[in-house]
């Protein structure tokens, strides 16, 4: 049931104590990204640096987190280390339901413990326990060093840091159990800081249900349209990985750097191709029956007489678009073999991806050289970037702790700026155009899910700024309502408004459901003056030239569009800036 | 007379549908614990998942612990339960040789009694209801 009051879990790290608070107005944040921006425009501390004690790690669930199929994501909140600002990751896996199921709304954790330190919690479990012995291990060691340490039923997340955030690279993730991640903008560094190598939650409460037959019978006609109805298809179909082809087809998937945006290469990375030569089975995050997650193999020969070993891998577009085509390897396996790698370091595998191709670039060009980076690197040739993750996960020196900074930061040191493929933060893999460079680059998370740009640049729209601009602020507000419930933008057909909004009436949210729309632009609203408390100022927002050198299905970028509607969107943010009367 | 068999297991995902539905149907209560069929990674050499469901014993090793009759033998194999009997003493949770039995905070066990609930709610056919001798 909705209650109209939030259940937040306040861990204080310094002080080793913890409080639970209640905090009015579910009706007004509604949940997830609402509730996180909230959270953070309290606790975070605008004066002081990313890595200060005393900013937040926040992590929130919805109003219908495990109530409804595929309300399944849970958002992490901090100040990022990209840019000193509000930011918001999302990451299904277990961590949803564990902490619905640990009776929480929100977990705030403040401060910084003395040493390596695993939180401990559950609904009836808050502990602290020394972690020394894992620091330094990697993300996939640390999950099964965990699983053996916490005794539990299976019913729990497991989010741990690899050396990446114990190094506090701006491009450290959060592992969630295994497959998942807070992959972006460096929530990963913000646990280290904290010292926290990792948060298990068990999920071991259990939640009433509203009487009578209403609320099984629409959980079973949302079943059916996610399980029966070909609306998923693609999700456990090929899943994401089957755009590479597309992408590829339409002149917009990024090689190698972006120098290319199609290659006869593809041949040996596309959806089909992964499926049909490492595919070993589907997994889902907790609460969701579609199974989109992918998980290849990758074998390898290790000695002599036919001794192998065998790794398993997720995959997805995204990641093999960033260690896939960005790096120029084409052959699956090779694909996995450098994804395995990003995973045990902990990287956020688009930004790691991103950096790497920017490095190879750099040093083609000889604007960096080998006595930088210690390593040759070579676009197609996997076993220098095997090498090069580990060295950027663990800035092993001083161009590797400044690339671990942000792509951006390096160039700015050592030139090559025109060509780092940084929107905001290292691109996602969509060179579609205008619209969607000027999205990433000014969108809330720097995310290619802010608003479904590359959807809109595919649709061969007109050149029109009023109408994309129109387009980017509304999708953007539909999505804040999903990610307040919080739900997986998979499941965006299958939530329409009235879908939630029968939904909350159901589990007794009428208020929340009645309020829905207002919500929705208050949230977005929200969210920005949290972002823009920490200083962004969206007007000075550069796209780097190499965005401009981009010929795709529709020719060259248009220059004159993109400022033009880079200038609209950053005057529309700023016009969200201004106090808003809570609905 | 039928029981609930997890046959496909080598199918699962692991997304909990099964059990979120026995808690919902059978126990209304929102919970991936409280429920008569668990499921949990595997682990170790194979990997994949696992269902903690009744296996249905006859004799049930529950039904024989059970001291007040909540738990009784089900024709064909299983347990029924009455839970206005049940005491929360646990002795069934410990007699159950394959930890299929969940106890929550308060004591309470869930035990699947077998009624299917689940079945229509896995996405891959992983459950199945089978004909059994009474």
């Amino acid at each position: 049931m909705i209650a109209s009051t939030f259940k937040i879990l306040e861990v204080n790290l310094s002080t080793g104590r913890s409080t639970i608070r209640g905090m009015e107005g579910a009706a007004t944040y509604l949940g997830g990204s609402g509730l996180a921006a909230k959270l953070h425009l309290d606790y975070a501390k605008p004066e002081l640096a990313w890595d200060d004690p005393l900013q937040p790690l926040i992590f929130c669930v919805g109003p219908l987190t495990g109530h409804f199929p595929l309300m399944s994501k849970t958002v992490c909140a901090f100040t990022s280390p990209v840019h000193g600002q509000y930011a918001e990751s999302h990451a299904g896996g277990r961590s949803a339901l564990a902490l619905r199921f640990a009776g929480l709304d929100a977990l705030v954790v403040i401060g910084r413990a003395e040493r390596p330190t695993v939180l401990h919690l559950g609904a009836n479990v808050i502990e602290f326990m020394d972690a020394g012995y894992l620091w330094g291990k990697d993300a996939l060691t640390t999950g099964k060093l965990l699983r053996r340490i916490l005794k539990g039923s299976g019913h729990r997340t497991i989010m741990r840091i690899g050396p990446a955030g114990e190094n506090k690279s701006a491009m450290a993730c959060v592992n969630v159990d295994t497959y998942r991640h807070f992959g972006r903008l460096g929530g990963g560094a913000v646990m280290g800081t904290k010292n926290v190598k990792a948060i298990a939650i068990e999920g071991n409460g259990s939640l009433e249900l509203p009487e009578g037959k209403e609320y099984g019978a629409l959980y079973a006609d949302i079943f059916r349209k996610v399980t029966d109805t070909d609306m998923m298809r693609k999700y456990h179909n090929l899943g994401t990985a089957s755009n590479l082809e597309a992408l590829n087809e339409l002149k917009a998937l990024p090689w190698r750097n972006l120098q290319a945006t199609s290659d006869p290469g593809i041949e040996g990375i596309t959806g089909q191709r992964f499926a049909d030569d490492t595919l070993l089975r589907n997994a889902a995050c907790s609460g969701c029956p579609v199974g989109c997650i992918h998980i290849g193999f990758v074998r390898e020969k290790f000695d002599k007489d036919n001794q192998y070993l065998y790794r398993q891998v997720g995959y997805d577009y995204e990641p093999i678009f960033a260690t896939g085509s960005m790096l120029g390897l084409t052959h699956a396996p090779d694909v996995l073999t450098v994804m395995d790698e990003v995973e045990k370091a902990g990287l956020d595998v688009m930004s790691g991806g991103v950096a790497l191709a920017w490095a190879t670039e750099a040093l083609e060009k000889d604007v960096i050289t080998v006595e930088h980076t210690g390593i040759e690197l070579r676009f197609g040739e996997v076993q220098g970037y095997v090498k090069a993750v580990h060295l950027l996960a663990g800035a092993a020196s001083e161009f590797w702790k400044l690339l671990a900074a942000g792509t951006m930061v390096a160039a700015k040191h050592y030139g090559g700026e025109d060509f780092a493929c940084v929107l905001g933060q290292e691109m996602a893999g969509y060179a579609t155009g205008e619209v969607f460079y000027v999205a990433q680059s000014l969108g809330l998370r720097h995310s290619h899910l802010d608003t479904g740009a590359y959807s809109y640049d595919q649709s061969n729209a007109p050149k029109d700024v009023d109408k994309a601009l129109a387009f980017l602020l509304e999708d953007e507000r539909e999505r804040v309502i999903l990610t307040s419930m919080v739900a997986c933008l998979f499941a965006r057909k299958v939530y329409e408004p009235d879908t939630l909004r029968e939904c909350l009436t159901v589990l007794g949210g009428r208020e929340l459901a009645d309020n829905l729309d207002a919500a929705g632009t208050f949230i977005q609203k929200l969210r920005w003056q949290a972002r823009i408390a920490g200083g962004f100022d969206p007007m000075a927002v550069k796209i780097p030239k190499r965005f401009l050198e981009v010929t795709t299905w529709k020719g060259q970028t248009d220059p004159k569009y993109l400022e033009e509607l880079r200038r609209a969107y950053a005057t529309a943010i700023n016009g969200m800036r201004g106090p808003e009367k809570e609905q | 007379m039928k029981q609930l068999v997890a046959i496909r297991m080598d199918r699962c995902i692991g997304c909990h549908s099964c059990s979120l539905a026995c808690a919902r149907v059978v126990h209304k209560c929102l919970s991936w614990e409280n429920a008569g069929i668990r499921i949990l990674s595997s682990g170790g050499l194979s990997t994949g998942f696992l269902a903690k469901v009744c296996l249905a014993c006859d004799p049930a090793p529950c039904a024989a612990a059970c001291p007040t009759g909540s738990l009784k033998q089900r024709k064909g194999g299983g347990v029924t339960q009455l839970k206005k009997l049940c005491i929360q003493c646990g002795k069934c949770v410990a007699a159950c040789p394959v930890d299929a039995i969940a106890q929550d905070r308060q004591g309470r066990p869930y035990v699947c009694i077998h009624c299917g609930s689940c079945v229509e709610f896995c996405p891959h056919d992983c459950l199945e209801m089978q004909e059994v001798e009474a």
